[in-house]
């Protein structure tokens, strides 16, 4: 088992040249049968396991990821953490996350570098300004922290958006979460999977799901590229992938479409930008925040079509160029260092799954859009409780397949079921 | 980019249209039950490969596309007219 970081360790292996650290986690070879089996090795397949373990000492548990820890969407966002979401279930289960996260570093034994450095949505319109300060009151209502922020407020906070009376989106203020804010993708991914492993959970990686056995409502086995494997219970986290393992246990269609999102990051600059910040207008989705070595890491709307292919395509990068220099324009000039994609489980209405499912012993966790890496910490939380217990909590009772069907549809956009205009 | 070949407008690029979705849907009739709708509606087969979408050429002629296309490597196998009104129009 790994030992403990701390102040000391750091300072003793610094004396030792850094040769003595343990492995951060095991790397078992796979049992053929567990209490629980997670499929998907995400942050939210990492967090599972891990609250399995920890809240609810299920004994044998792993994780099963087809690649490396880490190598799908939780090692591909944006690193955007609020809890702004106003309808009841998502109001809920957000604020449990954000308090999660303020915690997280600790819990774990894990620099997570959890920055609450604020989350300021800039505001184009006296609309805007009403119908945003209808969720942030909602959001002081509840519980949570939110701000309205006039123009001289935000003139003095963030001095160099484009104020300009003739700008092509003039600002009327914004609205904040000075809680929410960024953490290091890679590290909370590391952390959680650290901490599983320390619990006991076999992390097993390269090892694909690639067939589903089932027996009447019950899954019986998996065939995965390291042997067949089977589990008391069998718990999905994978993403942009849930429906390719739906159909493999034979269930047909789901709420979900497969859309790619794209990230940037430019050559690292000297402090320019302080907060999170986020645009959205009509045709353009903007939102950006500066790394801890300087590049300014940002990201806009889906590319538009159905996709698995992790990789973006040219018209976005230019529609994200666009609003980044209509609201920010002295980025004209920064060159881009990288960009990327990642495959989104958009839902029917911007909203996740964390339910039960038509098979007895099958867990479903899904739906994030391109959202998911905020929820984490709660979205692990929620569906551990669902799996050992067997029934949802009350906050997610709503958040099942079967929302539709009663009418019961939770669309934070109200953009109605067209998956690809949800985020 | 992904070109597509417009039966009207020739090839163009795919910023010329906007995306609809699963081409494949079959709307039931009007007064099928409610659990027909919620299935057309609400549930997709969401294929890794080659799938039926519509696309609508936006800023080119304006008709609604069917096209077969591979959502992993977004190679294109087919592009046909998505009613068959147009289909009568274009001869
Ligand atoms: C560009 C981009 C920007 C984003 N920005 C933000 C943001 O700012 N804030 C925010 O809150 N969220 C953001 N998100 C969303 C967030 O990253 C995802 O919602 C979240 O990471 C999804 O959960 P996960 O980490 O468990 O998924 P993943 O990391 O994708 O985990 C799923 C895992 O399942 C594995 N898998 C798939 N199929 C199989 C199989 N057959 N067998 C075994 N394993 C399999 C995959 O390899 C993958 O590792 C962003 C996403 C992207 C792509
Ligand atoms: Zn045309």
């Amino acid at each position: 088992m790994a030992s403990r970081y701390s102040m000391w360790s750091v300072f003793r292996n610094g004396l030792s040249g850094q040769q003595h650290w343990d492995r951060v986690w095991r790397d078992p070879e796979p049992a053929s049968h567990y209490d629980v089996v997670i499929v998907g090795g995400g942050l939210h397949g990492l967090a599972t396991a891990y609250y399995l373990k920890k809240m609810h000492g299920i004994r044998r548990v792993a994780v099963l990821e087809k690649g490396w820890i880490g190598g799908g969407n939780a090692g591909r966002n944006t690193t955007i953490v609020r809890s702004n979401y106003r309808l009841p279930g998502n109001r809920e289960f957000y604020e449990h996350s954000l308090s999660l996260w303020e915690n997280l570093s600790h819990e774990l034994n894990y620099n997570v570098m959890f920055s609450q450095r604020g989350h300021v949505t800039v505001l184009h319109s006296p609309g805007a300004i009403d119908t945003f300060s209808r969720t942030y009151n909602t959001l002081r209502m509840t519980g949570s922290d939110g701000e309205f922020w006039d123009l001289d407020t935000l003139k003095k906070n963030i001095p160099h958006l484009n104020y300009a009376a003739d700008a092509r989106f003039p600002i009327y203020g914004a609205t904040v979460q000075p809680r929410a804010g960024t953490a290091r993708h890679d590290a909370v991914v590391w952390g959680y999977a650290r901490a599983a492993d320390a619990l006991g959970v076999d992390l097993i990686q390269n090892c694909e799901v690639t067939g589903i056995t089932r027996d009447a409502d019950r899954i019986a086995s998996l065939q995965t590229s390291r042997g067949v494997i089977t589990g008391d219970k069998t718990a999905f986290a994978v993403a942009g992938h849930t429906s390719q393992l739906w159909h493999m246990a034979g269930l047909g269609g789901l709420p979900i479409e497969s859309h790619k999102l794209q990230a940037f990051v430019s050559e690292p600059l000297k402090p320019l930008l302080d907060h999170v910040v986020a645009f959205s207008v009509g045709g353009g989705l903007f939102y950006v925040s500066q790394s801890d070595k300087g590049g300014m890491v940002f990201g806009g709307d889906l590319d538009w079509y159905k996709s698995y292919a992790q990789r973006g395509n040219l018209p976005m990068v230019q529609n994200v160029a666009e609003c980044a220099t209509a609201l920010l324009p002295c980025l004209g000039r920064v060159r881009l260092l990288r960009h990327w994609a990642g495959v989104m489980d958009m839902s029917m209405d911007g909203s996740f799954f964390i339910c039960k499912t038509p098979l007895s012993n099958l867990y479903l966790n899904a739906g994030w859009n391109y959202g998911g890496f905020k929820a984490s910490p709660a979205s692990g939380w929620y569906f551990a409780d669902l799996i050992a217990n067997d029934r949802p909590h009350d906050v997610i009772r709503h958040h099942d397949l079967q929302r539709f069907a009663r009418g019961y549809i939770i669309d934070e956009r109200g953009a109605g079921a067209d998956p690809k205009l949800h985020g | 980019m992904i070109k597509i070949d417009c039966p009207f407008c020739g090839v163009r690029d795919h910023s010329e249209f906007s995306y609809g979705g699963d081409g494949s849907i079959e709307w039931p009739a009007l007064d099928a039950s409610a659990s027909d709708w919620v299935t057309a509606v609400y549930e997709r087969d969401n294929i890794r490969g080659k799938q039926w979408e519509t696309w609508h050429h936006l800023y080119g002629c304006r008709q609604w596309l069917l096209v077969e296309r591979d959502t992993l490597t977004h190679e294109i196998h087919t592009v046909k007219l998505a009613h068959s009104g147009c289909g009568q129009l274009s001869r």
